[in-house]
Order: structure tokens, then sequence, then C-alpha cells
């Protein structure tokens, strides 16, 4: 029995459907993360989860209990808002013990559980000040503080981070997982930052257009991405895009386009997906991650399938720990991941190693990945 | 002498600032000017003012006048002063503000937090009411007062000004809760707060400013109030305002001056108390939410 089970569930507001057919189930102690740009119904899909807006068509259960119609205060869950949403009226203790109050638990139970609570988060000394008294990061804790003490069944986390300033979001995306490993508690929690949802979740879906375009672990949505959309929303800097004509000669595949010097070049295809060859004579597109593109010494050692083009090196972006090279491959700029202290100058023909295990094709007119 | 404030917009010269100030200054005597006269008149014997010399100092000074106004003063048929009017203002204003304000706040509370179809629409109409003059509603008004039993009663009135008040506190209360982060509200109904809960435990609590606004805006219309005084009350509950007019309009015997400027200063006391009290609130509470922060 899954734990919380979300079935054909769609959302509208009046004749327009915003969430169409979603079907997700998450087990006990999982991480889901829903991301997805702005407007694609990820934040719509967990307030129906928390109750504060009504399912349209469709069944949600948490625990094989039906949750349709539950309000939200008997559902057993717990959010933490973008803006927090801490009462300003009362204090941080006030704050953590009101879900508390507002159940009948006695006194000595709430006291209690904000002293757990707020020895977890390090907040003891904060418990007197009102949220307007604290910093970004202290108003955080507390939300969190607030989620906590109600020992939910799931959390449900609305853009925790994207009031905080750079460096903090990293800590407290630190904190959260820490949390999530200590307690075992199943979250479902929005974003659109991918880098989040990639370094926290143990699954992620992800949405666009009010539909989940994939759902998956993180590498199963990093390595092989469902479509376009999920290849170019995934990553940073974004999967590499490149039109291709696919080639079929003697058994092996081999995909053509042009280089930057207007010469073709042909790079052979050593395992390509099985319904690849029917594409022969077709345009696909070719996906490349940033960091499957390389100078030939930086090159995966474990692969087999290294293939060299030659081309002329655009922009050089040297980041410190990498240096981004620009090229233009079949007319579209292509982002190479290399070596901090590889010998790149703009400008300069160059030998561009390409690792073909990690490259993914698309159906340009589906947009689906070719399987 | 104070700091000269750095968060200006505009620097001025030593100069401009002694011309504002100059002007200020004969602007503020002007207004006040009528107001040092009553104060002046009410502490005179009579016959001082007959005397001619309304503007002199007092040769007497005497607070003779005051408590001849405040309790044995002829008004209408008793020489009562106008303390049991006084108590009938009190008994009139206090109720009819909590009860306008309350309701204006749960008014807002719903206007902008438990949002329903045709609320905008609602509103519109609920705000018609800051624009019916009073004279239009005074034959209606009647009859309902004397079907539902009120007429002529403190109840009665308490009543006119509640339903009359309304669409102000309305409007002040859904506009302050219009910038009122609903957010808060999501994370009381998952706390597990209902709507009576949320509204005096989160909404109320933070709702000091406008509150404010309110009670003075209510408490001044109210108690300044003399047509609906006049026309529904009876010789029991007849507020201040009405007993001031009879004081003064006396049409028999010897016109007091003094005694009606004394009765003057005490029916315009209140209000005045309320401003001084709640006049800085007011100002924020009129414009919170005008800019972020």
């Amino acid at each position: 029995m899954s734990f919380l089970k979300i079935e054909n569930v769609t959302k509208s507001y009046g004749s327009t459907e915003v969430l169409h057919q979603v079907d997700i189930t998450v087990e006990e102690g999982e991480f889901l993360v829903l991301v997805g740009p702005s407007g694609c119904g990820k934040s719509t899909l967990l307030n129906m989860i928390a109750g504060l807006e009504d399912i349209t068509s469709g069944e949600f259960s948490i625990k094989g209990a039906s949750m349709n119609g539950v309000h939200p205060s008997q559902r057993n869950i717990a959010m933490v808002f973008q803006s927090y949403a801490l009462y300003p009226n009362m204090t941080v203790a006030q704050n953590i013990t009101f879900g508390l109050e507002m159940h009948d638990v006695p006194k000595p139970e709430r006291e209690a559980a904000l002293k757990k609570v707020s020895e977890m988060l390090q907040i003891e000394q904060l418990l007197k000040r009102k949220p307007g008294q604290l910093s970004g990061g202290q108003r955080q804790r507390v939300a969190m503080g607030r989620a906590l003490v109600r020992n939910p069944d799931v959390f449900l986390f609305d853009e925790p981070l994207s009031n905080l300033d750079a460096k903090l979001r990293v800590d407290m995306r630190t904190e959260i997982k820490k949390l999530h490993q200590k307690l075992g508690t199943t979250i479902v929690y929005v974003t659109h930052d991918q880098i989040e949802a990639m370094t926290l979740s143990t699954r992620i879906a992800v949405m666009n257009n009010g539909y989940v375009q994939q759902l998956g672990t993180p590498k199963e949505i990093y390595d092989t991405p469902a479509n376009l959309f999920v290849a170019s929303f995934m990553g940073s800097p974004s999967m590499n895009l490149i039109p291709v004509q696919v080639v079929v000669e003697e058994g092996n595949l081999f995909v053509e386009t042009e280089n930057d010097l207007g010469a073709d070049i042909r790079i052979r295809f050593a395992n390509p997906s099985a319904n690849l060859s029917s594409y022969a004579g077709r345009n696909v597109i070719l996906g490349v991650r940033p960091e499957a593109i390389t100078d030939p010494e930086g090159a995966d050692r474990n692969s087999n399938n290294i293939e060299i083009i030659k081309n002329v090196i655009g922009v050089t972006e040297p980041a410190g720990s990498d240096t981004y090279v620009t090229s233009a491959i079949g007319g579209v700029e292509c982002i190479a991941r290399m070596r901090a202290d590889a010998d790149v100058r703009t400008g300069q023909e160059f030998e561009f190693a390409i690792n073909m295990d990690k490259v993914v094709s698309f159906d340009p007119e589906s947009e689906k990945r070719i399987v | 002498m104070a700091a000269i404030p750095t968060d200006t917009a505009i620097r001025t010269s030593n100069a401009t600032r002694f011309f504002l100030y100059l002007l200020l200054l004969v602007f503020a005597l002007f207004y006040l000017l009528p107001f040092a006269i009553m104060v002046l008149n009410s502490l005179k014997p009579l016959s001082e003012i007959q005397g001619g010399n309304m503007m002199d100092l007092p040769d007497v000074w005497t607070l003779e006048p005051w408590f001849s106004a405040w309790s044995t003063a002829q008004i209408g048929v008793q020489p009562t002063g106008l303390k049991p009017y006084f108590w009938n203002s009190i008994k009139m204003v206090v109720p009819a503000v909590v009860i306008s304000t309350v309701l204006g706040a749960l008014n807002g509370y719903v206007l902008t937090k438990w949002r329903f179809r045709g609320d905008t629409i609602l509103f519109g109409l609920m705000l018609f009411a800051c624009f019916i003059p009073f004279q239009i509603v005074l034959i209606p008004m009647a009859r309902l007062l004397g079907l539902a039993g009120l007429a002529g009663s403190t109840p009665g009135l308490v009543l006119v000004h509640v339903v009359y008040g309304l669409g102000f506190t309305t409007l002040y209360f859904r506009n302050y809760y219009q910038v009122f982060p609903t957010e808060l509200v999501r994370a009381a109904q998952i706390d597990g707060a209902g709507f009576f809960r949320i509204f005096w435990r989160i909404m109320l609590p933070s709702s000091g400013p406008i509150i404010v606004v309110s009670v003075i805006w209510q408490f001044t219309n109210i108690w300044n109030d003399f047509l609906f005084g006049a026309s529904f009350a009876d010789l029991d509950s007849q507020p201040m305002t009405v007993a001031l007019n009879n004081l003064v309009s006396t049409s028999t015997g010897v016109k007091e001056y003094n005694v009606h400027f004394a009765g003057a200063i005490i029916a315009a006391l209140p209000t005045l108390l309320v401003y001084i009290v709640a006049g800085r609130y007011f100002v924020r509470g009129l414009m919170a939410g005008s800019v972020k922060g």
C-alpha cells in the first residue's frame, strides 16, 4: 500500500483545467520534489495535498484513507510556506505550539514538544521573541519547528528557501536533508530550483503546463530525460540539443551534422537506443550534457565510446572549478564543461571528445526521447 | 532643541524654514482663536460678557458656568444640565462603535480571506452606504425602528449608527486585510484553527492601526451626529448634541453665553480626547498598506 497516493487528479478553475490527470504515488520516508517553471501547477498540487484547494476530480489518499474533502487540520500534515507565515502577534514559542493548542493538547505536553523541537533546531534562545525580530534564517527555522512539533505523517514544503540569500540557502538545504535523514518522514517539496530538486530528493516529478512530464529518481531524470522539456529544464548549464541526421551504413549508426568551419562531421553511435535505427535518413535532436563534451585528456576513461570531433572554440568562460567552452555544432551554441586548466583559447581549432554513452536522442516532432 | 530630521525629501535653507514656521504659526493661531475665545468666556461671569468685552481676559475667574452647564442649566423642561444627556451619548456611542467596528472587521475578513462568488459586487454595494445622505433614510428608518419597537430608545439609535457606519468600517478593514498575507490564514487552517479562532487569534491582534482608525472615525461621527439624535430619540435618550442645541437655542430668559460656551466645550471634549490619545495611530493607520514595508 502506498503511503501517499494521487490518482488521476485534475484541477480546474471554471472551464480552464490547470492540472491534468496527475498520477503520483509516494512511499513512506520518500522525499518527493515537485519541480517546474512558475505556473506549471506544482504549488496547486501541493495545496491540494494540504487540503487548501479542492480536488476537481480524482482520488487522493494518505495511508490508504481517502482525503478528498477532508479539512487540512484533519490530514495530519504540516506545511512550511514560502513566506514562513509566522503569526506576527505571537512569540516564537506561541507560534510553534499554536497547532498543538488548537488540537487541545494539554499544556505540559505542549511544553515538552516545544522543548524537544527547539533543541533540535537550536532556537531555544529565540523562544520569547516575536517573528519581526528574527532574521530570515531564524524565521525559516521557526517555520520548520512549527511543522515538526506536530509530528505529522507528511511534511509539505512550498519553496521554503527562495526568500533566503544564496549562502544561507545552501546551508538550509543541507539542514533539510539532514533532518529528513534523521526523522525519515515523508516529504513533498515544491521548488523551481532544479539544483534543490536534484540534491534533496529521492524522487523528482518534473512538471510543466499542468502535466507531470517525468517522475523518477534524480539520476533517471538527469541521465534519461523523457522529453525535450525535462532535458532543457534540469541541469545547469542545460543539456545541449543539437539537430542531426541519422545515417546507417553497413550496420553501423552515425549521426551527421556540421561544425563551425562549415565541414561535415560524422559521429559514430556505438550503442544507440533500439529505435534510433528506424530514423535512418531522418533528423533527430541529439541531447548532450555539457560534461559529456570535454577535451580528449579530460574524457571519461571508463567509457569505450569517446568520439573526437574537430571544431572552433567560440567563447571560453573560466568558472574556477571548471572552464565552460562554447562552440557551434549544427548551428547551435553548445557548452562543453572542461577541466579548469584545459588549454583552450578563443578562435583555436580544437578536438572535442564526446562521451557517446551519455548521449540521448529525441524525436523532433513528438519531442520525446527515442528509446 | 529637537534634532533636524534627516529623512526629508527636500532640503530647505534656514530662511525658508523660518518662513515656513512663521506661516504655520499664523495658521495655528488662526485655528486656535475660536477655541481660545470659548475657553476665556466660559471662565467669566455673564455680566462681563454682557458688558461687551468678549475678547478680554476675565476680570474675575470663575468655574461657575461649567458647573451650571454640567448639572443645573435649564434644558427643555428640567434644570438638569448636560449631565444626563452626556451619559445618553456615552450609552449610545460605546456600543455603536464597538459593534460597527467588530462587524466591519468580520466583513473585511470574509471579503478578503473567505471569498465567494460575487463578493466584490457585494462589497461595491456596501460602499454605497458611504455615499447615501442622512436625510434620505430618515423616513424609512423611522418606519423600521417603529416596526422593531426601538423607536425613541438608545438601542434604536445604536442600530441606526451601526447600520450607517458599517459601510465605512467594512471599507477600512477590507482594504487592510487585502494586503494581509493569506498564507497566515492557510497556516492557521492547517494548524487546526477554525473561522472564528483565526479571526480572534490571528487577524484582530494584527489589526491595531486600522482598529484605531475605525474607532476614531466612528466615535467622532456618532458623537457629533445631530440629525439622527434629533429625529429618533425621545426625552430619555437624547444625545449630547441635541441637548446642547436645546440649551443654546432657548427662546425665553437670559442667554447665558458663558454657560453655552462651557457646554459646547464639554460636548466637544470626548472627541478631542480620542484624537489626542490615538491621533498618531490614526495617521499611521490611514497610510497603512500604501507603502510597502
